[in-house]
């Protein structure tokens, strides 16, 4: 499970979720693997500010991964025009093919965009750092404990399971 | 029928999720198809939109678009395990009716041929409010409409289908997966809908003969689901019947 999904999880318990103790959910014996993806630079512009990132933080510390900047990221600071020169040539080239894929045919109409995107914008060593962490990152193994019953919810071969035992529903 | 069962909790583990349990892998080749209502609905999310997919079984609607961010769940762990492969989205093992996220953050929630599987009246309005408890509530200060839910579930009302059900009949059904085994296969005809890689992967089972398995629905009235929203805290900003399913598009009720 990709560490972005713990931005979205909470207690699966009712009376978990008003206390501010059960987000985000604590990972306990994890055992993490490198799920590699390809990296889409507007959806991580577009996530961005969707996370709360103080608790991600915390949630790093906790696997014991390298700390994330104090304050988060622009998502300015993830993408940069692709450098005029002609050194470019693979990204060029890497460009032309993506813009073919059916992704885009997937959404013809246009979105209404606060800013228009660059096409030719490339991932900044920030971008590339923050898909490796929340999208390649992955629990396959461990636990995942409520901060305010204490509740562990099980991970295996990378799925976690919120269903509850008889007892608690 | 299995009327002497009483419904609720226990007897859905019996009756739905052992059996999708059971049929992940075939039910789940037979069910690639996303339908149009609920295509068009994901398709028009603005990009980086971030929401949930309540039973999303084998992923299927996962599928279809890359630009937002879908937390799918189901009972079923063999069902996750299959969905998982969908970039970039995540999947969990979870009730629908205890559900692990943040009450009102999610920007759209779906709930596709789900709620349908819930026994009771009580259980089903509950899980319609699961549904929209996802979502971000309308704000009429920033002026945001607040998120929007899907729920489709089977209509009673269907009598060109193959079941034939219509207004009147029983709303309370068990309706057979029949599974058919390789070594059945090969000695009878092969029927159009067994064709396909999943059930030649069962060859792993050359034993089993052709089972049949039993899952129960509530089929909605017409009106019926609508009629739930609203109790549930909801309102209905869209409706319609699609193909045999009732289909409601749902947003929280304004607050202020």
């Amino acid at each position: 499970m990709k560490l972005l999904t713990l931005n979205f999880l909470t207690c699966a318990l009712k009376p978990c979720k008003a206390s501010p103790l059960s987000f985000p959910l604590h990972p306990r014996d994890a055992e993490l693997e490198i799920v590699e993806s390809e990296l889409n630079l507007s959806f991580l512009r577009n996530i961005l500010p969707r996370l709360a990132w103080e608790e991600l933080r915390g949630v790093v510390r906790e696997l014991g991964l390298p700390d994330l900047p104090e304050i988060m990221p622009e998502a300015e600071a993830l993408g940069k025009a692709s450098s005029g020169k002609k050194t470019n040539e693979n990204a060029a080239n890497e460009n032309t093919i993506t813009t073919t894929t059916d992704e885009d045919e997937l959404s013809p109409k246009p979105e209404v965009q606060p800013e228009a995107e660059e096409p030719d914008l490339e991932p900044t060593q920030t971008a590339l750092d923050l898909h490796r962490l929340l999208l390649e990152t992955s629990l396959r193994a461990g636990s995942l404990v409520c901060g305010n019953c204490g509740h562990a919810y099980k991970v295996k071969e990378g799925v976690a399971n919120f269903l509850l035992p008889g007892h608690l529903v | 029928m299995a009327e002497s069962e009483p419904r609720g909790e226990e007897y859905e583990a019996q009756h739905v999720h052992s059996v999708y349990e059971e049929i992940a892998s075939h039910f789940s080749s037979t069910r690639y198809k996303p339908w149009p209502i609920v295509e068009r609905f994901l398709k028009e999310l603005p990009d980086g939109s971030v929401g949930a997919d309540v039973g999303c079984g084998n992923g299927k609607y996962l599928a279809v678009n890359p630009k937002v961010f879908i937390v799918g769940s189901d009972r079923s762990t063999n069902l996750v395990k299959i969905a998982q492969q969908y970039q970039p989205h995540a999947t969990i093992v979870a009730d629908n009716l205890g559900l692990p996220h943040p009450t009102h953050t999610f920007d759209f929630a779906i709930s596709i041929a789900v709620i349908h599987h819930l026994s009771t009246p009580e259980r089903r309005m509950e899980a319609v409010k699961a549904v929209l408890d996802l979502l971000r509530p309308p704000s009429s200060a920033q002026g945001q409409t607040g998120g929007k839910a899907l729920i489709y579930v089977w209509a009673l009302e269907q009598k060109e289908s193959r079941r034939g059900w219509d207004e009147g009949h029983e709303q309370d059904v068990m309706v057979p997966w029949v599974r058919h085994s390789k070594k059945e296969k090969s000695q009878k005809r092969r029927k159009g809908e067994d064709h396909g890689a999943e059930v030649a992967a069962q060859t792993s089972v050359p034993q089993s003969e052709s089972k049949t398995f039993l899952r129960y629905y509530h089929l909605y009235r017409r009106g019926e689901l609508e009629r739930d929203v609203g109790e549930a805290g909801g309102k209905v900003v869209e409706s319609g019947y699609e193909k045999d399913n009732w289909w409601a598009i749902a947003t929280l009720q304004g607050s202020d």
